[in-house]
């Protein structure tokens, strides 16, 4: 083939680099988010987003933006202090990016039912929505390498058991398996441990794709010509492993991991919206869709669509980075 | 069909594995649906074992799945303790309603994925292949459970197909044609749902496929020789890539009832999806069991069936007639 970059390669970097700064927003939710996730105050339930302005009733254009509260103009302020909150249970602050004195309130997305907010909602449920996914991803994968590369070395009876046992798990429609084995663990779960179990279904649902393929890999690599003659020369089985056979299976385990990682993401996002996953009061993407199962919040507060234009969004820059990753494995030589 | 024979057999262990795995998984869970009722005060501990003792929850899980493979035997696909009887019952309707959605969807984006991929595939950078190529990489972006959302709010402002549900609520008085006119418009929404689900990647595997065929000389000496090019796309190109394309028959099957269960749940259709997710919400072993093992069955069903077309597309299987 030719070396002109194919146009998923081309954006790589850009696609790379949006998801960072998504991470890197979760990770800073705190600092971010104007409100504390989980403050209600029940006289702002469903409230739409609050409108920044400009220019104030009498004409008059300002340079900082502010909001309006019962026809009072109160302007934006940076670094505000706020509800306490730690970032990565490193280190605590109350300072905040955005926010707006007392009796005003900045809902730049709207709130829920609860009057919660929905921006700050969205950057906390990030950081279980986005962080389940490619852990679980990796641990599968981690799952996958181990298991198909002893099936592959090996051969033999291990080969068939472990690759028989993928088959199963393979055979079921992925969501069945999803929810069945989900029923393995127990219905009423700390909101804390929710992100464990999540964690822990996904890995065990996920195994047996990235197995075979490593498998594969495996196989094929101890019967090529270059493997052979560097046996011929002496090599070690540890050096063929470690010199030909791995670098390729690492290659191939990093696109099934970011093939995984919004799928798991996904997966969070189903079992939580359904009420099996990660419970209130703790947010997640998935939680907070599940209010527009009511046919009232459906029809009537279109922002409360917001976290699946998040999903959304998240999705499409892993599918482009896998899209890359794949073009980039499949032009290594060998 | 010694070939078909052992695709057979091999789809039946296949489902025994299967059901067994789910037994174990599901069986193994700490609390039952006997234990939910324990926390109503009303219900007392000797009626609670008694419970325990007649659904046959306190012997080991090997005997518990020998039991309800044994009721398999009768009929009865195990004993639902929240509906309190046979799972069967329960089960027949819900794999009706789920082959209501998935049938029609597949058939759907396989009529538009054929002649799309085709044509993407012999006009290589063309317009129509550039906007083909885009449409299906954002519509692969869209998870179902957002998808399936933004069709209900497309439902809810338009006001022209009913949000969720299969029937309308005066479906007992409705003459036969109304009512099939009826669930024939209910079934439009899920249907679009899982046809956008599953037409981006049949449209790219086609493309890919055919796309490889083209290349090849058998294709250039054709062009060469003058037969037209809509003809050596479809004629020839399409014929050869036929092997490939009916495993991917077989292998899509497994995305479009996976997105089935999600899909029936949002928009309430009376499938094999809600009564799974009901069924694990209530702990009910059987029906969860039933539930699985039967979405595996259709999967393992339409295989055979990709299995059994690929056996008469391609004569290399057929050793002892050639």
């Amino acid at each position: 083939m030719t070396s002109r970059p194919h146009p998923a390669g081309r954006n790589y970097h850009v696609t790379l680099l949006a998801l960072v700064v998504v991470y890197l927003a979760a990770i800073f939710a705190g600092f971010l988010a104007p409100y504390d996730p989980s403050a209600q105050s029940r006289d702002f339930a469903f409230v739409p987003p609050t409108g920044l302005h400009w220019i104030d009733m009498s004409g008059a254009v300002h340079l900082r933006p502010f909001v309006y509260q019962e026809g009072r103009p109160y302007p934006l302020r940076f670094f505000v202090r706020g509800a306490p909150y730690r970032i990565a249970r490193l280190f605590s602050s109350q300072r905040h990016l955005l926010g707006v004195d007392a009796p005003a309130a900045l809902f730049l997305l709207g709130t829920d039912g609860f009057g919660r907010d929905q921006l700050s909602r969205l950057l906390y449920g990030a950081q279980i929505s986005l962080f389940a996914g490619p852990l679980g991803a990796a641990l599968s994968v981690v799952f996958g390498l181990v298991l198909g590369g002893l099936a592959g070395f090996f051969g033999g009876w291990v080969d068939a058991i472990i690759m028989r046992a993928g088959e199963l798990f393979l055979a079921v429609p992925w969501y069945y398996l999803l929810f069945a084995v989900r029923m393995a663990l127990p219905l009423r779960i700390e909101p804390q441990e929710a992100f464990a179990m999540i964690l822990a279904i996904v890995a065990v649902v996920g195994w047996a794709r990235p197995a075979r393929l490593i498998r594969g890999v495996v196989l094929s690599g101890r019967t090529r010509d270059y493997v052979e003659a560097a046996r011929a020369l002496g090599a070690s089985d540890l050096h063929v492993l470690r010199r030909h056979v791995l670098p390729q299976a690492f290659g191939v385990a990093l696109t099934q991991a970011a093939l995984l990682a919004p799928q798991y993401i996904l997966a969070e996002a189903t079992l939580s919206f359904f009420g099996l996953g990660v419970g209130e009061p703790v947010p997640s993407w998935g939680n907070m869709l599940a209010v527009l199962q009511r046919y009232d919040v459906l029809s009537s507060y279109w922002w409360m669509f917001l976290p699946g234009g998040a999903l959304l969004a998240v999705f499409l820059l892993y599918y482009l980075l896998a899209d890359a990753l794949h073009e980039r494995v499949a032009a290594l030589p060998g | 069909m010694r070939y078909l024979w052992r695709r057979l057999g091999h789809a039946v262990l296949v489902l025994l594995g299967v059901s067994f795995l789910t037994f174990v998984l599901a069986g193994a869970a700490p609390g039952s649906f006997v234990d939910e009722l324990r926390l109503d005060p009303r219900v007392s501990p000797e009626t609670i074992e008694a419970m325990r003792v007649r659904y046959g929850l306190n012997d080991t899980l090997p005997g518990q799945y020998l039991r309800w493979l044994q009721s398999i035997g009768r009929g009865e696909f195990g004993f639902s303790i929240a509906y309190n009887g046979p799972v069967a019952p329960l089960l027949w309707p819900r794999i009706r309603n789920t082959l209501l959605l998935t049938v029609p969807a597949t058939l759907l984006s396989w009529l538009i994925a054929l002649p799309l991929g085709t044509w993407s595939a012999g006009r290589r950078g063309g317009w129509l292949d550039r906007v083909a190529a885009g449409a299906t990489t954002t519509l692969l972006g869209i998870p179902e459970l957002v998808l399936g959302l933004g069709l209900l709010l497309l439902a809810v402002r338009t006001g022209y197909l009913p949000v969720g549900g299969m029937t309308s609520l005066n479906f007992e008085e409705m003459g036969r044609w109304q009512r099939v006119r009826d669930v024939i418009v209910h079934l439009v929404l899920p249907v679009t749902a899982l046809t956008l689900v599953s037409l981006p990647i049949l449209v790219r595997h086609v493309r890919a496929s055919v796309g490889e065929v083209v290349r090849a000389r058998f294709i250039q000496a054709a062009r060469a020789s003058g037969v037209p090019e809509r003809r050596l796309l479809v004629r020839h190109a399409l014929r050869t890539a036929a092997n490939p394309l009916i495993s991917l028959f077989g292998l899509s099957l497994a995305g479009l009832l996976s997105a089935s269960l999600v899909i029936e749940t949002i928009m309430s259709w009376p499938g094999l999806g809600p009564l799974l997710l009901d069924a694990v919400a209530a702990r009910d072993l059987h029906v969860v069991v039933a539930a699985v093992s039967c979405s595996t069955v259709l999967l393992v069903a339409g295989n055979l069936l990709a299995d059994g077309l690929l056996y008469l597309a391609d004569p290399r299987l057929r050793p002892e007639r050639a």
